[in-house]
């Protein structure tokens, strides 16, 4: 997550304008394979025997149109040599976070994207970065949200969007996919965390057995924080833990139980009331 | 009845919405026009994203009502596209009854 953020935030930069001070060799390393010198246009200096990414990481990539898109996910699933319990959520997290941020950032250097497998804790970490208008700014196209945090809290719920006010989307959006990620995180106890403007809403790891998922995030186990340094655009990370990754089926029965509770609610507070005199 | 195998459009991963809108606008749209009944064959497709299904049909049971799902058809789909599809479905008619 803090790669593909320092790749975002350089990008907009010309090279001459960026300086690296005291790196430790292996962060150095690190960074260099990870390709963020080259991202940046800037020479590191290092020289690097380069060992295939097979099974370990995804380099810094940048993904502006929806067929990189597909390029991308075709390519980064086969290279984390994953079984398909894992491969499944892993390729639905990645394509629905980077088309968010193709269909709404507005953000003209796409989405930033890398990953990264850890093989003692068995745990892929992914952060996706851009510098589009950030969530208040999409959400507040239909909605009014009164600050970053209440605008993630909006784009985390199931059924809202920025596109519409109405109920079930429009032709092309439904307002779901980042309650399907968070969701997913929820039900695998994976970490999830969004950072827009000077928001920040971090899904903490569910400690009781039952599985329960909320459309209102602010149920969920979580920590937030509202003041932060603005960050112009959004930024997700989420770990996928191998180890604790439920079937994608028990996964779709309880989005679809909360997501039309959600809709049923929302109707209902709605309703006229009948007036008593 | 017309049938549309999507494997050809999508690959194993159904996740771009342009190509969801393609086959509505192109091939679903006017085959119920025509009062067609449709199969979406699903074979050999792996997985989808719930923002390409509901680029798929949602506008179709905006458009047409609940009652156009009496005239599609989805076939070989596993357990995970039936879940996904299952959601869309019922999202879209818990929203417009």
């Amino acid at each position: 997550m803090v790669l593909s953020t320092i790749a975002a935030l350089g990008i907009k930069l010309s090279p001459d304008n960026i300086k690296f001070d005291n790196l430790e060799a292996r962060s150095k390393h690190y960074l260099e394979r990870m390709g963020l010198f080259k991202f940046l246009g800037i020479k590191s200096g290092i020289k690097i025997t380069e060992h295939e990414a097979t099974g370990r990481f995804v380099p810094l990539t940048q993904i502006k149109t929806p067929e990189e898109l597909t390029k991308f996910i075709t390519e980064v699933t086969p290279l984390l040599h994953l079984e398909p319990i894992h491969a499944e959520p892993l390729r639905y997290i990645l394509s629905e976070l980077i088309r968010n941020v193709l269909e709404h950032s507005l953000s003209k250097h796409g989405a930033i994207v890398s990953a990264q497998y850890y093989p003692k804790t068995k745990t892929i970490r992914i952060g996706i970065a851009d510098t589009g208008e950030g969530i208040w700014k999409t959400i507040n196209q239909s909605h009014n949200p009164q600050n970053d945090l209440e605008a993630i809290r909006l784009a985390l719920t199931p059924g809202i969007t920025g596109t519409t006010s109405k109920e079930g989307g429009t032709e092309y959006n439904a307002g779901a996919g980042l309650f399907f990620i968070k969701s997913i995180a929820t039900v695998n106890k994976d970490f999830f965390v969004i950072h827009s403007g000077n928001a920040l809403y971090k899904l903490l790891k569910r400690n009781d057995k039952r599985i329960g998922l909320h459309a209102d995030p602010f149920k969920d186990r979580h920590s937030k924080k509202d003041d932060l340094p603005g960050w112009q655009g959004t930024i997700v990370g989420i770990d996928m833990s191998l180890d604790t990754t439920q079937e994608f089926s028990l996964l779709l029965r309880l989005i679809n139980e909360t997501y039309n509770k959600a809709i049923k609610e929302r109707k209902k507070a709605k309703y006229k009331k009948p007036q008593f005199i | 009845m017309i049938s549309i195998k999507l494997f050809k459009k999508t690959g194993p991963f159904a996740e771009n919405k342009d190509i969801a809108r393609e086959i509505r606008l192109n091939k679903l749209i006017p085959a119920l026009e025509k009062n067609k009944n449709i199969i979406l064959d699903f074979e050999q497709v792996e997985g989808a994203t719930q923002s390409f299904i509901h680029a798929l049909i949602s506008d179709l049971i905006r458009k047409y009502g609940n009652e156009v799902l009496e005239q599609i058809q989805f076939k070989s789909c596993n357990e995970t596209i039936k879940g996904i599809i299952t959601i869309v479905v019922d999202y879209m008619q818990e929203s417009h009854n």
